[in-house]
């Protein structure tokens, strides 16, 4: 018999302590998979945010530090730096990267440090109850826009894929989801991609997950799969923003 | 007129703040404050106060949103925590410098690192000299209280400062407990209208520059204000305070002594923590030992002369810091208690303790190990000594 499916060597073996249906775990995975397949893990650096992954480090056979909220991407910079020789990613909220972390991630981007960022959006502050975010749409409900996202007031949702890549230095960003068994392979590769953009060309890639939060959108964990489908894909368009020049 | 409810700290805290309707709220949500301005976010969205409230993207636009809003004519509040008050360093100082009579709940919560959610003192203390007013509430009856004297004191014409509000994170944030609260109007009567000192932004007929630039010629005068303004606090805040009492029959000063004037023995301790000593002092009073407490109510400004003349007849005292300063010498009310009994002819001895960081419990058999303590270096038993960690693994170090 062939063994087909297995614990990526990257993921412990641990439970988490994400809520059920979270989508986080399998951005965890995807991960962890895409270091296996590079053979890096013995040279690999994350660096945890401030968010519902503050604890990504106990998730992971892999040496990690925390950075303070929205900070990793200055952190990244500084370890990679350091130990250019070593694979260095962020793992970063809508909050943490969108929110108070803005100038971290363009300024990281635009050096056009050589770190991959996977950033999970899942529209909301999931940590600390669900609170309205730069990337909430319109009209969406949260613990601070009780009758939806007002745009007059509060503007309208960060692209933060498309507003990257108007860069010059970054050489890889794109934007994918984990809702669906297709799009996951998806996301699989684009992950895989920006830590390879990292291994092999020494450039800044980011990849922007389209995430749930079943317990904040007071939705089943179904239900939150249906509902990034139908609500966050066509306001976040998946796909490439940002490819390599030899392949474009 | 007052009715009586059960609320937990953030909840008091957010009704006060409901209540004195202010113009302008921007913030950031940090655990465990996040709740005060989430509950308010939903009174401005269901149109019960008149506030503009601005979902920033960090605590350090938070604060340069409501130092904006106070600029241009104002009241403007905010809230947070820890990390959320350390992010806001930079504008605190501005804040007090401009002298902005801004108000904002601290919801005090241990600084990073390493990071941790739950209650100590790091950090307000770690701000005590940015030239904030201010005051630590021990349960939800003070932190309502407070809240709505701390605007009176930060729009007093002479003081002009801005005010923090500390309560202890989740001891006092998630607590559910008994209060009384006032009506709408009454709180609205309490505080009155906001009325600018100086001409703000934006009058034709009084153009002004908030925050221009000042060098060797004038910097040293703005802070020398700053330090006159602090002062003239002091009497400011002890007459809201009872004409708070006159109008809640909950009357506030600088201390909060208790059973301290027959007292030989005394520890010193802020907010919550004081609830806890209060028991064992009425232990140690029924064994006829004669303890006492004083909770410092007022940080900021100093209260040095009424700190002399509460504690200067004891004979050993404990301070009891929820925060260290990492100096080797002890934590900072200690080292202020102890230069302000520098002029006592026959000072107590003195003793500090730092406790409870990052949440760690402090309980009666704690406060029972300081008395024990005490009364051995009043007796001369034990020599006085400047900081001792309680409930510290010594040996995981
Ligand atoms: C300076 C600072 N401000 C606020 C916080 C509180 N805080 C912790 S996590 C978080 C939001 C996290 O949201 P996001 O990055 O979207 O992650 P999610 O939990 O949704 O995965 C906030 C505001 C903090 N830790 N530090
Ligand atoms: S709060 Fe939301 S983002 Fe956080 S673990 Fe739960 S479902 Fe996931
Ligand atoms: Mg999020």
């Amino acid at each position: 018999m062939r063994l087909v499916f297995d614990r990526p060597q990257s993921l412990a073996d641990v439970q988490t302590h994400y809520c059920p249906g979270c989508t986080h775990g399998i951005i965890h995975r995807l991960i962890a998979e895409a270091i296996d397949e590079l053979d890096v893990a013995d040279r690999t650096i994350g660096v945890a945010p401030v968010g519902c992954a503050v604890l990504a480090y106990n998730y992971f056979n892999l040496d990690f530090q925390e950075a303070a909220h929205g900070r990793a991407p200055a952190v990244a910079t500084g370890i990679k730096r350091a130990l250019p020789d070593r694979v260095v990613f962020t793992y970063q909220g809508d909050g943490d990267l969108a929110s108070i972390g803005t100038a971290e991630i363009i300024h990281a981007a635009n050096r056009g440090e050589a770190i991959t960022v996977v950033y999970v959006n899942n529209t909301v502050y999931g940590m600390t109850g669900g609170q309205m975010a730069p990337t909430t749409l319109p009209g969406q409900k949260t613990t601070t826009s009780p009758y939806g996202r007002d745009t007059d007031l509060a503007g309208y949702p960060i692209r933060v894929a498309e507003m990257l890549s108007t860069l010059v230095a970054p050489q890889y960003i794109a934007r994918v989801a984990v809702n669906s068994a297709p799009n996951i392979q998806k996301a699989k590769r684009a992950i895989k991609k920006a830590f390879e953009i990292q291994v092999n060309d020494n450039g800044f890639a980011l990849v922007e997950v389209l995430s749930t939060c079943p317990t904040n959108w007071g939705l089943t964990p179904e239900k939150s799969l249906r509902w990034l489908e139908e609500n966050m894909i066509p306001y976040y368009p998946l796909g490439d923003f940002k490819v390599p020049k030899e392949v474009e | 007129m007052q009715e009586r409810i059960a609320l937990t700290g953030n909840e008091a805290m957010a009704l006060a703040l409901k209540q004195i309707n202010p113009d302008v709220v921007a913030a950031y949500p940090i655990t465990p404050a996040t709740e005060i301005v989430q509950l308010f976010s939903s009174y401005a969205a269901n149109g019960m106060v008149k506030t503009e409230f601005v979902a920033v993207e960090s605590e350090h636009s938070a604060l340069s949103a409501v130092l904006g809003a106070s600029a241009a004519g104002a009241r403007a509040l905010t809230a947070t925590s820890s990390q959320g008050l350390a992010y806001m360093f930079e504008v605190l100082y501005i804040a007090a410098s401009y002298r902005l009579p801004l108000v904002m709940p601290v919801v005090n919560r241990a600084l990073s690192g390493p990071i941790n959610i739950h209650g100590d003192h790091s950090d307000s203390m770690g701000v005590r000299d940015a030239g904030w007013i201010q005051i630590y509430a021990e349960d939800t009856q003070e932190a309502y209280d407070n809240l709505i004297q701390a605007v009176r004191i930060a729009e007093d014409p002479a003081v002009q400062l801005p005010v923090m509000v500390c309560i202890d994170g989740f001891i006092i944030s998630h607590a559910l407990e008994n209060l009384e609260i006032m009506a709408d109007e009454k709180v609205q009567e309490f505080v009155g209208p906001f009325t600018p000192r100086r001409p703000s932004l934006l009058d034709l007929d009084h153009p002004v520059t908030v925050g221009p630039l000042a060098l060797f010629d004038y910097y040293m005068e703005i802070k020398r204000g700053q330090a006159e303004a602090m002062r003239k606090a002091k009497p400011v805040i002890k007459e809201v305070g009872q004409e708070y009492g006159r109008w809640s029959g909950r009357k506030y000063s600088f201390l909060e002594p208790y059973q301290l004037a027959e007292a030989e023995i005394a520890v010193v301790v802020l907010s919550s923590t004081a609830g806890t000593t209060r028991v064992v002092v009425d232990e140690l009073r029924q064994q006829g030992i004669r303890a006492g407490l004083l909770k410092p109510r007022v940080y900021r400004p100093f209260p040095q002369q009424e700190i002399k003349a509460a504690l200067g007849h004891l004979k050993a005292i404990a301070v009891l810091d929820r925060a260290d300063s990492f100096d080797g010498f002890g934590g900072p009310l200690y080292k202020d208690i102890r230069a302000a009994l520098y002029e006592v002819p026959d000072r107590p001895r003195i003793i500090n303790y730092i406790f409870g960081l990052g949440g760690r419990d402090v309980g009666l058999d704690d406060i029972r190990s300081v008395y024990d303590d005490l009364a051995q270096v009043a007796a001369g038993e034990a020599p006085e000594f400047s900081i001792r960690y309680l409930g510290v693994r010594e040996e995981a170090l």
